[in-house]
């Protein structure tokens, strides 16, 4: 059985923005590359990142981590030292300068029959801390239907939340921080 | 070129130019806040939003530590959400953190002093610590990385245009596995206090940016250190954006003379909580997923 930890003792250390000149600071070798490019079953996951006037943010890191194909947690290492066949879960990418973010990875599967996501976290210059919001695949939509979190969502919220699926089958997902179609993020 | 392939390559990029739904600015544009407005004004607004922070929060509302929505600091006004955050238990991948091992960094990357063919200018720093979580419990085997400017106050991003000197000898990043104790340690120098254009005479307190990975996802943490009695503290947008004095306090790495090295570096501590795993959120026992 689990155990319960009970309450707090220690007061957690407030977030900070990764402020203009992170690139050199949180840069590593494919770092976006969670698999490797056009290996069996990798796809790519990007999209834009967004301000609340809809302009594209060109300084904004976006990291993902996600279950493995089969819907199993990651646990190898090496996220920070490719070695292009194991497969840590965990991704990274800085923001081109017209805010486009890229991923090589792969879908993750259902984990204990939930439907699948990828937990992703956003920081940006002018984001005084960081935030957390999901990435859900469109499929299947039968284990959408009975997701917790989109059951609590209208429409519009949902749509915030979950990939559209091109043709090609990759995953194309906008992040948008502010305005109308604003991102649903989370509190835990 | 032909004044005729000119003329086409012009007309290509207006074409191009129009087919997107909004030009991006260069990224440079965008570092100089467009209202410019002094020190005083600037000092004045974060008085009044920790004010009105403080009677929200008497009021009954639950605030968060770093307030998204902190007009002082001018870039944040277009990226903040406007909607609460969604309050969601965790669930699945979200529990767990990627796993990271010494293979993921080498001993050096935390000695930023030793990364160029000679040793950088500026005062020579130990800075350690220890990552707990919201028990105080140590976390071993989770990744921190840094990165910070010279001892000039300048960075080597390309972005930055501070017209102080690079240092040939020092880029400023670094990266560490903490130990079983949850314990890190970097030696590096002192950063300079560094001018942006947020406002008039803007300048940020000498500090070190952290990024820690806590054992869930959820605990990701990108913070700043700053060091002890710095004169930019009351006037700098970015630090107050943390509202509470006690919780800005949390940010300044001590003093710490048993950490200074005889003839060869001064010592700082630093200790970073992670928060959580939430209430929640039950330990699970060894091996279960």
């Amino acid at each position: 059985m689990p155990r319960s930890l009970g309450e707090k003792t220690h007061e957690p250390t407030g977030g900070q923005t990764v402020g203009p000149f992170f690139a050199f600071g949180l840069d590593y070798p494919k770092k976006h590359e969670v698999v490797f490019p056009h290996s069996p079953g990798a796809i790519v996951l990007g999209g834009t990142v967004f301000d609340g006037a809809g302009a594209p943010i060109p300084d904004a890191v976006i990291e993902i981590w996600s279950a493995d194909e089969n819907g199993e947690i990651p646990r190898a290492h090496g996220a920070f030292r490719r070695d292009d066949h194991s497969f840590t879960g965990f991704g990274r990418a800085a923001t081109t300068d017209v805010g486009r973010y890229e991923f090589w990875t792969r879908n993750p599967g259902p984990t204990g029959g939930t439907a699948p996501f990828f937990s992703v976290v956003v920081f940006a210059r002018g984001l005084p801390d960081k935030l957390v919001t999901r990435i859900y695949l469109p499929e299947p939509e039968e284990l959408l239907a009975t997701d917790p979190l989109l059951s609590s969502l209208d429409d519009a919220e949902r749509a915030t939340l979950i990939a559209t699926r091109p043709p090609d089958g990759n995953l194309h997902h906008d992040i948008r921080l502010q305005g109308e179609k604003e991102t649903v993020f989370l509190a835990f | 070129m032909t004044s005729a392939e000119s003329e086409l390559r012009d007309e290509e990029a207006f074409s191009s130019s129009v087919v997107l739904e909004q030009t991006a600015a260069a990224p440079e544009s965008l570092l100089a806040s467009p209202d410019q407005l002094t020190q005083r004004e600037i000092t004045q607004e974060i008085v009044d939003y920790h004010a009105a922070a403080a009677r929200r929060e008497a009021a009954g509302e639950k605030l968060p530590i770093s307030l998204h929505d902190f007009p002082p600091y001018r870039s944040s006004l277009l990226r903040h959400p406007t909607k609460n955050l969604k309050l969601v238990d965790p669930e699945t991948i979200e529990l767990w953190s990627p796993a990271f091992g010494q293979r993921d960094v080498a001993a050096i990357e935390a000695d930023l002093t030793l990364q160029h063919i000679s040793e950088p200018q500026g005062e020579r720093i130990t800075v350690q610590g220890r990552l707990l979580d919201s028990w105080g419990r140590p976390l071993a085997n989770q990744l921190v990385e840094i990165w910070q400017a010279n001892a000039a106050g300048r960075y080597i991003h390309q972005r930055d245009q501070h017209p102080a000197p690079l240092d040939p000898n020092f880029t400023g990043a670094g990266r560490t596995v903490t130990n079983d104790d949850g314990e890190y340690s970097f030696t590096t120098i002192k950063p300079g206090a560094y001018p942006w254009k947020n406002h008039v005479n803007a300048w940020r307190p000498a500090h070190i940016h952290f990024s820690v990975f806590g054992s869930g996802f959820t605990q990701r943490l990108v913070t700043q250190m700053y060091f002890p009695g710095d004169p930019l503290f009351p006037l700098d947008p970015i630090y107050n954006t943390i509202w509470r004095q006690k919780d800005r306090d949390r940010l300044i790495g001590l003093y710490d003379h048993d950490l200074s090295v005889p003839e060869f570096s001064m010592g700082y501590r630093f200790d970073i909580v992670v928060d959580g795993p939430d209430a929640t959120w039950f330990e699970p026992e060894e091996g279960e997923h």
